[in-house]
């Protein structure tokens, strides 16, 4: 495997021939074939978009993600119908039925699944409501929260059902790779994508890795 | 009786040591970093987060607890202890509740450090969300119970540096957990003071510092922006306490 994981400056810890290397961190379970375009699709779950907006952050390099694939199902293409896809690109967790039920049709159409950003990874700040009943949360938004009116808690039939929990996606079903970060910075998603969809190994600089 | 210096291989690496040092203190005093979380240079080792795990004549031992000997052969910075300490690493991570965009240690937190340095990249296991206390009651502190990860340094801190025992870890397994030591069991009504060392030396987000306006200093918590942080800016194998400690020498 080629040494990837560059600490950069000094290099107090820079990868050595037999040290640690992001390419053995996440070898490439399933490569992909080159030259044909891929097939991309994106959701996002129970997360904020901020994960899609910092996809947008690549800005100009967007022209040259459209000559490596074609997008099915994304927010960007407002194509409502999952079909087979090269890559799915799962943001946030899963907090409701739908979650579970656009998770798990991703897996389903997906070769690769991937994990963007904290709340898909951990759950991340949606998961801050697992300290509390779902029953307290509910009260406090909708009945015992300052400045209401109508208040009860929704019902109506066509609401997806919440989750007693939410739940980071690998708990749901199975996760090929993950990319950590509230959200990943543009850089970190482009460097991601581009060593995926070449068959590279994945690797993330320091600057590229992180939680918050 | 004059003090006999011997050396040791790290990585390859010759590190002198003093006779009593163990590994960790030694390979902190040459500069060369051992990921560790429980570890502090100015407390006893308490050799219980395991991260410092290192190999020894075929052995994995914790570097922290581990005398130094002249000729050892020892293991840091291989794929088999990364792995390793990853996987201590996120044990750690799904026991507690680190929500890392929400905390205002992030950035300078040990915890997601040494997880950098080792490159976690996601949690692998199922997530415990364990409920925990959260105790606002002093004036100058606030200890998040959801954060604590059980290194005990704010207990070797109290107790050694301190000379006060507000912390104890009370609790078995899955039931461990820090306790205060005052009439009510809150840290308001403790001995604890903000000039306390133990105040100080959170590896975590679990003991944090009040702010209000105006406040200068350490108290300064979010007006450091994300991303600018110690260790958003260096990794803490250059710019933590290995770094520190070769200042003062």
């Amino acid at each position: 495997m080629v040494a990837t994981h560059t600490h950069d400056a000094t290099g107090a810890t820079e990868a050595t021939s037999d040290a640690i290397t992001n390419a053995e961190r996440q070898a490439p379970s399933r490569t992909l074939p080159p030259a044909k375009k891929l097939r991309v699709a994106t959701a996002s779950l129970a997360g904020c978009f901020g994960c899609h907006m910092s996809l947008l952050d690549i800005d100009e390099r967007l022209i040259d993600l459209i000559e490596l694939v074609d997008f099915d199902r994304t927010p960007i293409t407002d194509i409502k119908h999952l079909g087979d896809c090269d890559l799915g690109i799962i943001e946030g967790g899963v907090a409701n039925a739908e979650n579970v039920e656009v998770l798990r049709g991703f897996r389903r159409h997906c070769r690769i699944l991937v994990a963007l950003g904290a709340c898909a990874v951990n759950g991340g700040i949606p998961a801050m409501r697992n300290g509390f009943a779902l029953s307290e949360c509910l009260e406090e938004a909708f009945i015992d929260g300052i400045g209401l009116y109508n208040r009860g808690i929704p019902n109506d039939p066509e609401l997806p059902l919440l989750l007693s929990q939410v739940h980071p996606i690998h708990e749901i079903v199975k996760v090929d790779y993950c990319l950590p970060g509230c959200p990943p910075s543009g850089d970190a998603i482009w460097a991601f994508l581009t060593a995926l969809l070449q068959g590279r190994p994945i690797a993330l600089s320091d600057k590229q890795l992180h939680y918050d | 009786m004059a003090i006999v210096e011997g050396r040791f291989r790290l990585d390859g690496v010759e590190i002198p040591f003093q006779p009593g040092q163990t590994i960790m203190d030694a390979a902190l005093a040459a500069a060369v970093y051992i990921p560790h979380l429980c570890h502090h240079p100015a407390l006893l080792p308490h050799g219980s987060c395991r991260v410092c795990v290192v190999r020894v004549n075929g052995r994995e031992v914790s570097s922290c607890t581990t005398p130094a000997t002249a000729g050892l052969e020892v293991e840091s910075e291989t794929e088999a202890l990364r792995a390793l300490r990853v996987a201590i690493l996120q044990m750690l991570f799904v026991e507690g509740n680190h929500v890392c965009p929400a905390c205002e240690r992030t950035g300078a937190c040990e915890l997601q450090a040494v997880a950098y340095h080792c490159g976690m990249l996601e949690p692998h296991f199922t997530h415990f969300f364990p409920r925990r206390e959260l105790d606002a009651s002093h004036p100058d502190l606030v200890l998040d119970l959801n954060r604590c990860i059980l290194c005990e340094r704010c207990v070797r801190a109290s107790r050694d540096l301190d000379r006060k025992r507000v912390f104890a870890v009370a609790g078995r397994g899955l039931d461990s957990h820090l306790i205060v030591d005052s009439p009510t069991g809150r840290l308001g009504d403790s001995r604890l003071e903000l000039t306390d060392q133990a105040a100080h030396i959170c590896p975590v987000g679990a003991i944090l510092l009040r702010q209000r306006a105006g406040d200068v200093g350490e108290r300064h918590g979010f007006r450091v922006p994300i991303g600018e942080r110690p260790y958003d800016r260096e990794s803490i194998s250059r710019v933590g306490d290995v770094a520190t400690l070769v200042e003062e020498s």
